[in-house]
């Protein structure tokens, strides 16, 4: 019986304890945008607001905060456009080579970071193109296809043809049940790839440092500063970030359960 | 998340794919261009590189066309600790991540399955991290183990583990979230013991997510640089093969050694990868 309850303890236990693991440095990176740091923001010298009423009081912070929207969005939307016909052509046609196009796809998820980077880094310097903001979104766009097209291949799986099928017999054009039907049944598995396309290239660091030459991101500034200590305005743009991702995804989940609710008493 | 990508696809509609190669080559041509010229043509570009001689000239930097093998043997026998160090390194982190993180993906994925918003509370947790920078996550580690545990093997290790927990957990959640417990039930039935079932009925079942899982860390964390380098957790004796590829490529600008050491890495985690799915008898998953 001891040994029963022993097994009963383990999972919540050792869970609990990973989660503290894994929330402690949130938690810290928090409470240190609070800190009254000036330059050095390694122990704590008291409490202030003065860090988020002034954001942008540290140098450079937040230019490159806004160069890692800027890389992120125009990322995000390239690779999702570009992803997501891919994810329709690879479920909804039969073609050939079509499993050297899936390993084309997917062997950039399974490559580290430092391959990828290095290579794109080798291949502009071959070509003589400098590095900046540009070549930081031609590096972000490639590794965001791969991810796009995963996330809304599993949606054009599980979409039931019939109702395009339903549109064709009531003489529907092509395009018009692509834009009408096809498109909006897959809009949440688009989105969702955006959403993870925008969080992967706003929090890259490794395949930017080898390609952004001076250009500055959020993280290549972190990266820098560690150095010297990271200014408490980058904690403050941090935490910004954090809560309002965590507002929006504890909203989208309230939003399923509450519909899961629904369907289930119907 | 990244985990989609390899976790077991639910509920798909089974469909026949039509034949209809104009519309096919519409939809794949912009992308696929895209993905030959960013991502297989660098990697060309990495094989030609790596391949490459010192210039005449000899200035920083400058490096011509050749096929100098023995650059893979130069870089092989300076760097193998490096090398081994960074296997040694993923293959430790990979194994504490997954026997911590099955526990939490069990709690969230079995314990709380009839509780939906504590479930939804635990994942959202889990995902927090993607939301806050992970250099400013790992470099609060820093601050709080103490300074003497910092730069060394330790430090390094705790900070792989703990920086691809997330990707751990949500894979073997997803298997275990799938798994019938009326199988379970049946072990114990059956007299098992609630061990025994464990063994030889869950755990089996969840293997698609071990291995998943187990590929999103392992992977990423032998290439990883940003925890072993000095700035964050690492110290002098840490660095990883990452570390000296980013050093060559980037400071001392020794693009060949960089790029060879790039392509072993590659070629050596392609080895493993294979084995490992093979032995683990996963193939259907890639």
């Amino acid at each position: 019986m001891r040994n029963f309850s022993l097994g009963k303890a383990f999972v919540p236990v050792v869970a609990t304890i990973v989660l503290i693991y894994l929330l402690l440095p949130i938690f810290y990176v928090i409470v240190f945008s609070f800190n009254d740091a000036g330059r050095n923001n390694i122990t704590w010298r008291g409490f202030t607001l003065d860090n988020w009423q002034n954001p942008c009081g540290a140098p450079n912070v937040c230019q490159a905060f806004g160069n890692s929207i800027l890389v992120g969005v125009v990322a995000t939307i390239v690779a999702t456009v570009l992803g997501s016909l891919i994810a329709i052509a690879l479920v909804r046609y039969r073609f050939k080579f079509r499993s050297t196009i899936s390993l084309l796809l997917f062997t950039p998820m399974a490559t580290p970071e430092v391959v990828l980077g290095a290579g794109l880094a080798a291949q502009f310097l071959l070509a003589g193109v400098e590095k900046g903001i540009g070549t930081i979104i031609l590096a972000h766009t490639m590794f965001c296809i791969s991810y796009v097209v995963v996330a809304v291949k599993a949606r054009v799986a599980s979409l039931d043809p019939s109702i395009e099928e339903a549109g064709r017999d009531l003489y529907a054009s092509p395009g018009q049940v692509f834009w009408r039907i096809t498109l909006p049944m897959l809009m949440p598995g688009i989105v969702g790839a955006a959403l993870l396309s925008f969080a992967l290239s706003f929090d890259d660091f490794i395949i930017t440092n080898f390609n952004a030459g001076t250009a500055n991101t959020f993280p290549k500034f972190i990266y820098t500063s560690a150095l010297r200590g990271v200014p408490a305005q980058a904690n403050v743009l941090a935490s910004i970030v954090f809560l309002g991702a965590i507002v929006l995804v504890v909203i989208v989940q309230m939003v399923n359960i509450n519909k899961r609710k629904r369907l289930a008493r119907q | 998340m990244a985990i989609t990508a390899f976790a077991p696809g639910g509920g798909a509609v089974e469909q026949a794919p039509r034949k209809r190669p104009w519309t096919a080559l519409i939809l794949l041509a912009p992308g696929i261009a895209y993905m030959l010229l960013f991502f297989l043509a660098p990697f060309i570009q990495l094989i030609i590189t790596s391949l490459q001689a010192p210039a005449a000239s000899g200035g920083i930097g400058e490096y011509v066309a050749a096929f100098q093998l023995s650059n893979y043997a130069d870089a092989i026998v300076e760097y193998w600790p490096h090398i081994l160090r960074s296997f040694a390194y993923a293959l430790i982190a990979t194994v504490v991540g997954l026997l911590i993180s099955y526990p939490l993906a069990y709690l969230i994925g079995v314990k709380l399955r009839a509780l939906p918003m504590l479930q939804g509370l635990a994942l959202i947790l889990v995902v927090a991290p993607f939301f806050i920078s992970f250099l400013l996550r790992t470099l609060a580690w820093k601050q709080i183990l103490p300074s003497e545990w910092i730069g060394t093997h330790f430090s390094v290790v705790f900070g792989l583990i703990y920086n691809f927990i997330p990707f751990m957990t949500l894979p073997i959640f997803s298997s275990l979230q799938q798994l019938d417990m009326r199988l379970v039930e049946a072990g114990a039935d059956l007299y098992a013991s609630p061990t025994t079932t464990f063994f030889k009925v869950t755990l089996p079942l969840s293997m698609p997510g071990v291995v998943s899982g187990t590929l999103l860390s392992f992977i990423p964390m032998s290439g990883d640089y940003v925890n072993a380098s000095r700035e964050f957790l690492g110290g002098t004796d840490t660095a990883m093969v990452g570390n000296v590829i980013e050093a060559n490529f980037l400071q001392t600008q020794n693009y060949p050694i960089a790029a060879t050491l790039s392509i072993v890495l590659m070629a050596i985690i392609l080895v493993i990868v294979a084995t490992y799915v093979r032995r683990s008898g996963t193939e259907d998953l890639l």
